[in-house]
């Protein structure tokens, strides 16, 4: 499907290949997908501290008076509740509630913010985004020129500790700060991350990106800290039951059906409004549902859920077999009446019915 | 990577390792790396008459799930157990413990249709 001719290297690139890294294509990028193994990578994260470079993922800067006013308006989330100095996930959506792509938004002054967006949807956001912008805030895709390093794990606070002045105990959980790291100014630093294993995601310019990756590695050391891939990223958001954009959420899917309803807020507009509030109020016909198989068998993305006469109630969005739970686990739509915790399902793998309860995610629990 | 000589190795990349008329079959140590880490390995084809290049079973790593091809027809005889509760030694010892099934050769002209440990490596590059 991709053409491998316009697929773009992140800044990084040479120091995963030296580091071993198997480069795949994955929207629009040649990333890291393992260094050493998948199961190793995702046990480092969720015991001690790992760092992925998720530089692929773009940024917009959205910026002016009129900002707060487009961003409530493309967006699903109450803009009007960040704060500077905090984050918030959100997502945008289109006319019909479907969703265009989950998005982070910083604010980092009074009239400036950062949309944070999934790589493969860079064009189109940027595209939607000034298609929408009769406010006339000024718009700065800086996509190619930021890396991004997630630092994530146990010991990932005591990792950054080393690099800054500033008390981590003070940046709770989506909070940032603007700061100096390893003595590298204009560094944003934030409490985020996509593993559940807490940690900190970090915005460099690309001039410093190698230096960074480097103190990153170093403070690490004494923790064992290892470059992460894209495959233990999925298994560990998946044991957290966070949205794929592209698997579990898409232009087909509304917040209210990926059950992204606390990030949707109807007491204000947004595109998309009236088909959410419609929802909200008259129900959903699909819902997306965890679920754990009860037997052995993994789950994967485009497998069908049966009921217990095999009839078709919904379809397999992400699976995987999860490494802490050394169980088949996934996610998927099923249609409403099945989708209740506990509620016994089906999953169709190769001819074969293995069963599987619905449950409410996280399936990782720390 | 190692690849035993005396082995035959299919493009499908798996291994035989032939004992009169029965053989054991598994899967490359390149193909285990390709891989990645393997959680499962589903065959149930037991008792089952197949052909050369049949899929006998499959294969799943953590983000993967690839089908097991027979290097040359016959029937399915065992499948190994420890692979069950642990399916990680196709990735440790592929051409020892990490064994997938034992099977009786039909015709063993067929053989001569697979590759030397030589000209596997020629064809995987390494």
């Amino acid at each position: 499907m991709e053409n491998n001719k316009n697929i773009k290297k992140i800044f990084l690139h040479d120091v995963h290949l030296s580091l071993n890294a198997r480069m795949i294509p994955f929207a629009g990028f040649y990333m890291p997908v393992r260094y050493t193994s998948d199961m190793e990578e995702h046990i480092t994260v969720r015991t001690s501290v790992g760092v992925f470079d998720v530089s692929h993922m773009g940024e917009f800067v959205i910026e002016g008076p009129q900002a707060i006013a487009l961003l409530q308006k493309i967006t699903t989330n109450d803009v009007s509740r960040l704060t500077i100095g905090k984050a918030q996930y959100s997502c945008m959506t289109n006319a019909r509630g479907g969703i265009i792509d989950d998005i982070v938004l910083y604010r980092t002054s009074e009239h400036s913010y950062m949309m944070v967006v999934n790589a493969s949807n860079i064009d189109k956001d940027w595209n939607w985004i000034q298609m929408h912008n009769t406010e006339g805030a000024t718009l700065k895709n800086i996509s190619d020129s930021i890396c991004l390093f997630a630092v994530q794990g146990p010991n990932a606070k005591h990792c950054m500790q080393k690099l800054i002045k500033e008390n981590l105990d003070q940046i709770s959980y989506y909070s940032f700060i603007q700061t100096e790291l390893a003595g590298v100014p204009d560094i944003l630093l934030s409490n985020t991350g996509y593993t559940g294993s807490g940690g900190y995601e970090v915005y460099v310019s690309n001039e410093n990106a190698l230096y960074i990756w480097q103190a990153i590695m170093n403070a690490g050391s004494e923790y064992g800290i290892k470059p992460i891939g894209l495959g233990a990223r999925d298994t560990l958001r998946l044991e957290m039951g966070y949205c794929l954009y592209g698997n579990d959420i898409d232009e087909t899917t509304t917040p209210i059906e990926a059950g992204l309803g606390w990030i949707t807020k109807l007491n204000k507009s947004f595109i998309g409004h009236e088909v959410c509030i419609e929802q909200k109020n008259n129900g959903v016909s699909k819902k997306l549902c965890g679920f754990v198989m009860a037997e052995r068998g993994i789950p994967r993305s485009g497998y069908k859920i049966m009921n217990r006469d095999a009839q078709q109630i919904g379809i397999v969005t992400s699976g995987t077999q999860s490494p802490s739970l050394a169980k088949g686990i996934g996610m998927g739509y099923i249609n409403t009446e099945h989708a209740i915790p506990d509620k016994d399902i089906y999953i169709q793998i190769r001819d074969v019915l293995i069963k599987a309860f619905v449950v409410k995610p996280p399936f990782y629990k720390k | 990577m190692n690849f035993p000589a005396d082995l035959k190795y299919s493009k499908d990349h798996e291994w035989i390792r032939v004992e009169g008329g029965m053989a054991t079959v598994g899967i490359t140590e390149f193909a285990q790396k390709e891989l990645g880490d393997i959680v499962y390995v589903d065959v149930n084809t037991i008792g089952k008459e197949l052909s050369q290049n049949d899929v006998f079973g499959v294969i799943e790593a953590v983000k993967t799930v690839s089908d097991l091809f027979l290097p040359a027809g016959g029937k399915i005889l065992e499948v190994n157990p420890e692979l069950n509760a642990h399916p990680e030694l196709v990735n440790t010892d592929p051409y020892g413990k990490g064994w997938i099934i034992k099977i009786q050769l039909n015709n063993t002209d067929e053989l001569h249709t697979l590759l030397d440990a030589a000209a596997y490596k020629e064809m995987i590059g390494k």
